[in-house]
């Protein structure tokens, strides 16, 4: 799953290293609109529907972030 | 709050668009980012064509084409309005209201009542539940639901939040007495705190417009806009309408002792395909009986996309049958409001253009 996400990530953003421990969003390297295209393309690969209400910052600030609201939609970690 | 209204129907919706067109890739070049970028976010968002007025174009040039097609068709008579209620957040001016402007140019009798209601998104069901209460009055029988907005208007054209969005459009929507028994049940709140959530910063009285407020300034995603512009908080919008809209459905519903699948349409104001997708998706109702295409085939004209979305999706079949629909808008206030009632076999339910 983790190696996934950073391919979706990078598709994303090509000019950034999401395999940094950083903060994606207090970095910059997601905006409100990438959060969308991410939410977006999470939703078809796994067959599932992100909550609005989980479509906030926090859980997209990291791949272990990600991961987590993945796992709450019922992904499997080794998706 | 809950409202319930009984024995009042609409006889026919009628929206007016503007002619012109605006197609999404035309615009790309004015965004402070990457044609790729902005290409995800229009598969996202649902971007297309957007239709704005021509400079100069005002909510009562709309309304005025709207109802000379109405009279012209025999489909309204002057005489029978009795009151018109126009919901915009463009008036052609700060004062006198612009439904008593709408009157006079048209040569309407002077028995009547105009009012203007400053609302936006929600501002469609506001207006009807205006409507529903004049209709009370005795010598009230038909009154003109006039909703309009020419927001293009005031949009930078650098700011990819809100431009790619943002449509113009007008809608008449005739509401009467009914003769038949029915009940019609309403849900609205409002939180003023999140007035600065959609805003138009300066051109009131509060902060007029001077040759500083006209100039733009870069935000932290790139956009450039200027206080003279309409602002819009994205994400801030997103979460209050994904807390709100739910349950408040769910409560409307629930006063009417309705269920889900015995609502044969969600017709929803459309902000952007993505949140009415998650709408959808949260209330677990299919994308059919709550259509999202409205934003890219016309853009959001604000309360206007809800008849657009009537007009658009259900037009014909609203002209030979009765359906159980549930109305909502949600927006700049911010405010929230639904109506669940039944609409069909309208006198007319078009779209044409200006």
């Amino acid at each position: 799953m983790k190696d996934k996400i950073t391919t979706i990530l990078k598709e994303i953003r090509p000019e950034f290293d999401f395999t940094e421990n950083v903060n994606f969003i207090d970095e910059g390297m997601l905006d409100s609109f990438d959060v969308v295209t991410l939410v977006t393309t999470l939703d078809k690969e796994y067959h599932i529907s992100i909550d609005g209400l989980d479509i906030v910052p926090d859980n997209f600030s990291s791949i272990d972030s990600i991961r987590a609201l993945l796992k709450k939609n019922g992904v499997n970690d080794e998706s | 709050m809950n409202l319930k209204f009984h024995n009042k129907e609409i006889e026919g919706i009628l929206t007016i668009i503007p002619a012109r067109e605006v197609k999404f890739e035309e615009e790309m070049e004015h965004y402070n980012f990457s044609p790729a970028k902005s290409l995800k976010l229009k598969m996202a968002m649902g971007y297309n064509k957007h239709c704005i007025v021509e400079d100069g174009v005002c909510v009562s040039d709309l309304l005025i084409h709207g109802l000379n097609h109405l009279f012209d068709k025999n489909l309204l008579i002057k005489d029978e309005i009795d009151a018109m209620v126009l919901v915009t957040q463009s008036p052609d001016y700060f004062m006198p209201a612009t439904s008593n402007v709408i009157q006079g140019k048209l040569g309407l009798k002077q028995d009547m009542i105009c009012m203007d209601i400053n609302q936006g998104c929600a501002g469609y069901i506001i207006g009807l539940i205006q409507a529903f209460l004049l209709l009370e009055q005795e010598e009230v029988n038909k009154v003109l639901v006039l909703n309009a907005d020419v927001l293009s208007r005031k949009v930078s054209k650098r700011d990819r939040n809100s431009n790619p969005l943002i449509g113009d459009g007008a809608s008449v929507t005739v509401v009467k007495k009914s003769k038949e028994q029915n009940v019609i049940y309403g849900f609205i709140k409002m939180d003023g705190v999140g007035a600065e959530s959609i805003m138009i910063p300066a051109g009131g009285f509060r902060t007029p417009s001077t040759a500083a407020t006209a100039v733009e300034d870069e935000d932290r995603a790139g956009n450039f806009r200027s206080p003279d512009n309409l602002v819009m908080k994205g994400d801030d919008v997103f979460n209050f309408v994904q807390r709100e809209v739910p349950p408040m459905i769910e409560h409307l519903l629930e006063k009417a002792s309705c269920k889900k699948e015995d609502v044969d349409y969600y017709m929803f104001h459309q902000p952007n395909r993505f949140m009415l997708q998650k709408l959808a998706d949260k209330l677990g109702i299919s994308y059919e009986k709550m259509p999202n295409n409205i934003v890219a085939n016309f853009g959001n004209s604000s309360g206007v996309s809800i008849p657009t979305n009537i007009g658009f999706n259900i037009g014909s079949k609203l002209l030979t049958e009765q359906l159980n629909i549930c109305l909502a808008g949600f927006g700049v206030g911010l405010t929230w409001a639904s109506l669940l009632m039944k609409i069909g076999n309208l006198r007319f339910n078009e779209i044409i253009k200006f």
